[in-house]
């Protein structure tokens, strides 16, 4: 999907030198890996993080461009001064903003991006919840069956006691009656025993 | 002269969109059949219209009409006429009328096959859906109209970037549009519904067949783009949550949701509500895409050039578009009568955990799309931050897992209430693969993610929950082999495709993990008959050789893998420079096997001061790749699987009396 | 409550609408997305220190040359187009007593000699920069860029791109203006 319509036609009067080359890949080269093999894992993984900046979504790992292959071989440059990997994305950071980062950092103007997330599964959860207590119980209400007669009721207990009473399928009275009483579950700890079939 | 006549149908499809618009309209509100008649008529010859006038554009690429503006931009006298052709369709204009195509096409389809709808809900929908068209039709009529002339005419063309020249990115967008517009038609459906004010049962299911269709396109293109990037990139990547791609995606995600919650409609006329707001917005996320591709508002490598005054007619449409059934819906909702309650374990209960994860998904990748945006134009430009692959990794994946989990669970639930302990009884058989999975993965690759054999866990457990299911409806090992049998032919062909779109899935995710978690990769330098070693492979470069192609020359590597056991494999990468265009281009050599995909790219040379050249050799191990195209095919196959369904084609039955259970005979089936 | 719940999602368009209106009049009015404000604006100047191109053009220079008094720093290359549009108003303004000096990004010292010696040397001092190593510390990003440093040795302007007589007069110029006070 990448490169799919290589923008010929950019509006903008200057060229940016090291914008995207119509070559694809071959980002890291050979020379410039380190020959520690702990330190160049490290490389890859922070250049997978960080954002070739004049490139179209790649990180410096990926592009192919003269910009990010500076910025990999500073990478490894301070990574070889023995640098942390949060100090050498800090360095980077503090030349090329906060942009340079794929994952954005945690701060007061990202807090929504973050917060963003488990707020609204919060929300959808609430409001599932708010569906299935409050709606559907108005839902009941006004739809819902007429109350019992008595003669019904009698009909009821009886049919009850003859289902417990099943040797082949014994069922607890008490949660046969929570079903006449209660339907789709409203009360906790109904077991939610029912013979509806499956299929 | 042709494209004058291009121009001129063009126009003419403009004005029968507006008559479309207000004919049928009026005649739903009057009850008149001939009104509502002669809507499907006007959205017939809208559609005959726009096939003329793609027609003339096509024409004019493939005859090479340089004193046509946009032939002249986007094509070249020595394209391959298989890329002259997709040119027509790889510029911001030429896209834009394949779009308003697509519209009227789909538009025509329910006018011809949608005899079982009633008149005045067909009427409104061809009315819904020529406001769309009228929209866009002026925007192109206004603003990007395609057949602008150049005068003098000049001697060939400007097009002829190398990047492009490739079947499975010409014939992408094609199929995204498909998908994309044909949300376009649920849209339609649901704001038809809601200007009649009744939505019921059956809507669900008239719905169903243009979502499905626009959903099996979607899924379609997204992979077919995915797979291009895949083999045309040169390390592997395939998905890389460009701000583009998530807008392919979005639509994808609440397509989804409306998939499943449509059932819920159909079977148990309940959710409407929601299902109507799904169907709004899952088109608004098209149009969104539509907005962000062409506006100018961000980079990306899939954005047209384009013009922020476009933008803003785009932003117009999409604010009376979608502001208006937002509108229309916080109006008519409440009239939406109610309909079937259902316990919170039921099968109505894991559709609507389906479309709570499925919305929540999308919404975080809206968010993330959107955010840098946000900020942007909150902060005049002061403050710019990137949401990349790792923000998206980090929240989309955990809302997924139980998605995913649920998915063998909800099938096996009842309508209305379900029983989870019988249904987990059922599932033992899948929870004990699961494990093995784990346990095989962990074995086999024991360094590696932790997380990633608790994926493939997670897609065994689909895949055995989902054939579990199946083979629980067919009576499989409970019944004589002749039963099964015939009840597996019996099957309606909604069951069927379910299970195996939920299959594809499986498919899917074990292919992503594979590929994500055990690459293995080697970066080196090579001389003619170096060898170098990676797992099990040797890889040595037997020769280097240079070449003359139709518009490129080449320089081709000869690559010898050679593996444990002595079977060799030849692959043969290129480099390829086109003289005409200045750029190269690498050709990876690709070679497939069902569990992984062995992927070699030659680099540039250098020349040593001892004076021997030397290549840079990149060779991948991609474990599982194949299994995420696979996984996308069976989907699709689903999905077409189940668009086949006789129910589609027959139309929805007429309200039957409700039987008392028991006296019916066989049980529904259920999906 | 139901009603707030049906409106929810016309207010939350409506937001995004908004937002993105902005963003496209922004847009119109020459915001370019592809660029990037400088995580330089307000901090020192980076620690650095270029060596000459040639004997023969006054250049190489430091952090420390940058201090005194405003100066500018213009990132340029033989082989970038619109530096040679540019170099005209960057003339004008040595002329005018700004000290100017250049990086020359990703260049070849014959080139670059070259170049200068067809359209002249309004700099102070050039410094080479072959690998580009010096521009990756100043945040450089394309050629041409250009920056505007007080007294102190602050960054308190960049320009990506083009620099254009309309950008001089309405951003450059006043910068210059408000650091000499």
């Amino acid at each position: 999907m990448r490169r799919f319509l290589a923008v010929s036609m950019i509006l903008t009067a200057f060229a940016m030198a090291a914008l995207v080359s119509g070559t694809l890949a071959l980002a890291v080269e050979p020379d410039e890996m380190l020959d520690d093999p702990a330190l160049e894992a490290r490389a890859r993984e922070l250049s997978k993080v960080l954002r070739c900046v004049v490139c179209q979504n790649q990180s410096i790992d990926d592009s192919a461009a003269d910009i990010a292959r500076d910025m990999r071989l500073l990478v490894r440059e301070r990574l070889v001064a023995g640098d942390t990997d949060s100090q050498t994305i800090d360095h980077m950071v503090a030349r090329y903003g906060d942009y340079v980062l794929l994952r954005p950092p945690f701060q007061t103007n990202t807090l929504a991006l973050w917060v963003g997330p488990p707020l609204m599964a919060v929300v959808v959860a609430t409001l599932a919840l708010l569906f299935f207590r409050v709606y559907q119980r108005e839902q009941g209400a006004r739809t819902g069956p007429e109350p019992l007669t008595p003669t019904d009721r009698a009909q009821l207990d009886a049919l009850v006691e003859k289902l417990a009473a099943d040797p082949g399928r014994p069922r607890r009275k008490s949660s046969l009656r929570a079903e006449i009483d209660h339907p789709f579950g409203a009360r906790e700890g109904d077991s939610g025993e029912s013979d509806n079939r499956t299929t | 002269m042709i494209a004058e006549i291009g121009q001129f149908v063009l126009v003419l499809a403009l004005i029968i969109a507006g008559v479309q618009v207000v004919v049928p309209m009026v005649g739903a509100a009057r009850g008149d059949g001939t009104l509502m008649a002669f809507g499907s008529r006007m959205a017939v010859a809208q559609a005959v219209l726009l096939i003329l006038a793609f027609a003339a554009l096509t024409h004019a690429f493939v005859v090479s009409d340089f004193s046509l503006a946009l032939v002249f931009q986007n094509s070249h006298s020595l394209k391959p006429m298989l890329y002259k052709v997709s040119g027509v369709w790889g510029n911001h204009e030429g896209s834009m009328l394949m779009w308003v195509l697509i519209l009227a096409v789909y538009g025509a389809a329910v006018a011809v096959f949608g005899r079982n709808l009633p008149p005045t809900l067909k009427a409104r929908v061809l009315s819904v859906q020529a406001m769309i068209g009228v929209a866009f039709l002026a925007f192109i009529v206004f603003t990007s109209n395609p057949f602008l002339r150049l005068n003098p005419a000049p001697p060939d063309g400007t097009g002829l970037n190398p990047l492009l020249q490739d079947p499975g990115l010409a014939f992408h967008p094609p199929l995204l549009y498909l998908g994309y517009v044909g949300f376009s038609m649920a849209f339609s459906f649901a704001v038809a519904a809601l200007i009649e004010g009744r939505i019921d049962a059956a809507w669900g299911r008239w719905v169903r067949p243009w979502t499905l269709a626009a959903w099996v396109f979607l899924t379609g293109g997204i992979a077919l783009g995915s797979w291009w990037a895949y083999y045309e990139l040169g390390w592997g990547g395939w998905w890389f949550w460009d701000p583009v791609e998530n807008a392919s995606f979005m639509p994808w995600l609440f397509g989804t949701a409306l998939l499943h919650s449509s059932i819920v409609v159909e079977k148990r006329d309940s959710l409407k509500s929601w299902t109507i707001l799904l169907a709004i917005l899952t088109f608004s996320m098209s149009l969104l895409g539509t907005f962000l591709v062409r506006s100018g508002v961000l980079t990306s490598v899939h954005t047209f050039a384009s013009d922020p005054a476009r933008g803003i007619f785009i932003l117009m449409i999409l604010l009376v578009t979608v502001g208006g059934a937002l509108s229309l819906f916080a109006w008519r909702a409440p009239t939406i009568r109610g309909g079937g309650l259902f316990a919170p374990v039921s099968r109505e209960g894991a559709l609507v955990l389906n479309n709570m994860l499925l919305t929540l998904a999308c919404a975080t990748v809206l968010l993330g799309t959107l955010y840098p945006l946000i900020l942007d134009a909150a902060s005049s430009g002061a403050s710019r931050v990137s949401v990349g692959p790792p923000y998206f990794n980090a929240t989309f994946a955990p809302i997924m897992v139980p998605l995913v989990a649920a998915m063998a669970i909800g099938p096996l639930l009842a309508w209305k209430r379900g029983n989870l302990r019988a249904a987990a009884r059922k599932l033992l058989l899948a929870a004990a693969a699961a494990i093995a999975a784990v346990a095989a993965t962990f074995i086999a690759v024991p360094d590696g993610p932790a997380l990633a054999p608790f994926a493939i866990g997670l897609a065994a457990w689909i895949a055995t929950g989902t054939l579990v299911e199946g083979s629980a409806r067919i009576r499989l090992f409970a019944a004589p082999a002749a039963e099964s049998w015939r009840r597996l032919t019996g099957l309606p062909r909604a069951a069927s495709g379910m299970t195996l779109a939920h299959l594809g899935m499986a498919v899917l995710i074990a292919g992503i993990t594979g590929a994500s978690a055990w690459r293995s990769e080697l970066i080196t330098t090579l001389a003619v008959g170096e060898t170098a070693q990676i797992k099990n492979y040797a890889l040595t470069l037997q020769a280097v050789e240079n070449g003359k192609g139709p518009n490129y020359n080449f320089e081709r590597g000869t690559f010898l893998l050679t593996d444990r056991n002595g079977a060799t494999i030849v692959m043969y990468p290129e480099r390829r420079f086109f003289p005409v265009a200045g750029q190269s281009t690498t050709e990876a050599a690709i070679k497939t096997t069902l569990m992984a995909d062995l992927y070699a790219v030659l680099g540039t040379s250098r020349t040593t001061p001892e004076g021997t050249e030397q290549w840079t050799v990149r060779f991948f191990i991609n474990p599982m790749v194949p299994w995420i195209w696979l996984g996308a095919l069976v989907m699709v196959g689903g999905g077409l699987l189940s668009l086949s369904d006789r129910r589609h084609r027959v139309g929805a039955p007429r309200r039957k009396q409700q039987h008392a259970p028991g006296v019916s005979g066989a049980p529904a089936p259920a999906e | 409550m139901r009603r707030i719940l049906l409106i929810l999602p016309v207010v939350i368009f409506a937001v995004l609408i908004g937002v993105l209106a902005v963003l496209t009049l922004q847009t119109k009015d020459g915001r370019d997305p592809s660029l990037i404000p400088s995580a330089l604006l307000g901090k020192p100047a980076p620690e650095f220190s270029l060596p000459a191109v040639a004997e023969d053009i006054p250049g190489g220079f430091a952090t420390a040359d940058l201090r005194g008094r405003v100066t500018m720093v213009n990132v340029f290359a033989s082989w970038c187009v619109p530096c040679l549009a540019e170099h005209p108003l960057i003339s004008r303004l040595a002329a005018d007593g700004l000290p100017i000096y250049a990086i020359d990004h990703r260049d070849t010292a014959v080139d670059v000699a070259k170049w200068l010696k067809k359209n002249g040397n309004p700099y102070t001092a050039v410094g080479f920069d072959p690998d580009g190593r010096v521009s990756v510390e100043w945040g450089v990003t394309g050629v041409p860029e250009t920056f505007i440093i007080n007294a102190d040795g602050v960054v308190i302007y960049k320009h990506s791109g083009l620099m254009t007589a309309k950008v001089l007069k309405d951003k450059i110029l006043p910068k210059i203006r408000e650091a000499r006070e």
